[in-house]
């Protein structure tokens, strides 16, 4: 029989290394891998920290991705947890809703579509690398590279004026603390959905050749697009900014895995898919409730209980991924869930991949003497965020 | 060993194109999945194909 725990665990935990999700997740992999863990605001839901288990609920239509039922977890205190003005993004939909809303956007975010993508973006690197070249040393690599590429090529893509980006970047990083007071949270939220709503109204008149345009001829329905707007400028880039970042560090404190990309390009989409990996940044997006009994691993989760999946100590199942705590550019492992797994997996996976393949193969290439100016161990990290990343990077050369 | 691809269970996460883009495709209308080659060569790459699809789209059968 599997052990099943009482809810000794309180999550968030604080990594105490960088690279390392922490060791008492680790402990409920080893020890009991579905258990019973406490969030801030004292619920009490199910953590998986097996691959294979965490796969099996986020493929499982018996578990919901509403966020409104107020027995999905969120790392959030009660006063933090507001209804929404808006409707629920992707990310929060069921069948029968979900399939078709996602499927009225998927097209714009096809293999081929993002490869399109490639010239422009590698136009955007280039001139942001000119700039540091051209700049103070040391630079902060967050301000001067990380934030700026994504946050302009998600942009682009949906035709979100990129002079903004003070706006929406500051108001999106309070939305994913954790520590911002409630107020602060809710008004940010506001905020950025009567920015964009602004914005879609402009387009009625104002058509451009972008997504947000494509989707309004598309759709009738206001509410909807503006909260696609609000999830795909969000999630378009700080979780990409934050894995740059990381993936720069990382690069730089482990020599041989960059030269090995050095040496030879076409290494770099393995050794990003293993930065993924390695990272998994999002790592509580994986959460669900269950909206009927389901036994998941030899446990039955009930009707209404909340599911936290572990992503980041899943991606480390030594049952899955040889040496698992080992950085490995070449592993080549693709069937990891950094994006998640199931209907819900990242929408923009694959313009990530190739953002994240260009921003490395282009820094290491024009900036070859590129250094850290501080250790890992002396770095500041979203610790207190839900999507894990570094608060600055001062880089020299 | 021939691919089966169920376009009503396919999310169009495009995982099938980036592990082998001479046997799956993606529609550019709502990105789901397009098989090029029914009976692939590379049955390595179409297994990894089977096992990253997010949503289990995609079996392998004998025939």
């Amino acid at each position: 029989m599997p052990t099943v725990t009482t809810a000794a665990t309180e999550l968030p935990i604080t990594r105490s290394c960088p690279y390392a999700p922490p060791a008492e997740h680790r402990k409920l992999r080893e020890e009991a891998p579905i258990s019973k863990v406490t969030l801030p605001s004292g619920a009490e839901v199910w953590a998986l920290t097996r691959h294979e288990d965490v796969r099996a609920v986020l493929n499982d239509p018996r578990f919901s991705s509403d966020r409104a039922n107020p027995n999905f977890p969120l790392l959030l205190l009660n006063g933090q947890r507001r209804a929404l003005r808006f409707r629920p993004s992707l990310i929060s939909m069921d069948p029968p809703e979900h399939g078709p809303a996602r499927r009225a956007v998927v097209g714009e975010f096809t293999v081929k579509r993002m490869a399109a993508l490639r010239p422009r973006i590698q136009e955007i690197v280039d001139q942001h690398i000119d700039a540091i070249l051209a700049g103070p040393r040391p630079a902060d690599l967050v301000q001067a590279l990380s934030l700026p590429v994504p946050s302009l090529v998600i942009c682009e893509l949906l035709g979100v004026p990129y002079a903004d980006h003070d706006f929406f970047q500051t108001r999106s990083a309070k939305l994913l603390n954790r520590t911002t007071p409630a107020d602060e949270r809710i008004a940010a939220v506001d905020e950025l959905r009567d920015y964009l709503d602004a914005l879609i109204t402009r387009k009625e008149t104002e058509p451009g050749d972008d997504l947000l345009t494509r989707q309004l001829e598309k759709t009738g329905d206001r509410e909807e697009l503006v909260s696609l707007a609000f999830l795909l400028l969000i999630a378009g880039h700080e979780t990409t900014a934050n894995m740059i970042s990381l993936g720069t560090m990382t690069l730089l404190e482990h020599p041989e895995a960059l030269a090995a990309i050095r040496e030879d390009r076409s290494r770099t989409p393995k050794a990003v898919e293993e930065l993924l990996r390695y990272f998994t940044i999002a790592e509580f997006a994986t959460s669900r409730v269950a909206t009927e009994d389901v036994e998941i691993g030899g446990v039955l989760i009930r009707k209404g209980e909340g599911v936290i999946g572990l992503g980041n100590t899943a991606n480390r199942d030594p049952d899955v991924f040889a040496n698992p705590d080992d950085l490995d550019v070449e592993r080549g492992a693709r069937h990891h869930i950094a994006f998640g797994f199931g209907p819900h997996q990242c929408l923009g996976q694959n313009l990530a991949r190739m953002e994240l393949e260009i921003v490395f193969n282009t820094l290491f290439e024009r900036i070859p003497g590129l250094r850290l100016e501080k250790p890992s161990g002396e770095l500041s990290f979203k610790d207190d965020a839900n999507v894990y990343g570094l608060y600055e990077l001062p880089v020299t050369w | 060993m021939r691919i089966v691809a169920d376009k009503d269970v396919c999310v169009g996460a495009g995982q099938c194109v980036m592990t082998d883009p001479d046997v799956f495709d993606q529609s550019e209308d709502d990105g789901t999945v397009i098989v090029l080659v029914e009976k692939p060569l590379d049955v390595e790459k179409a297994r990894e194909a089977v096992n990253v699809c997010p949503s289990q789209a995609l079996s392998l059968v004998e025939d």
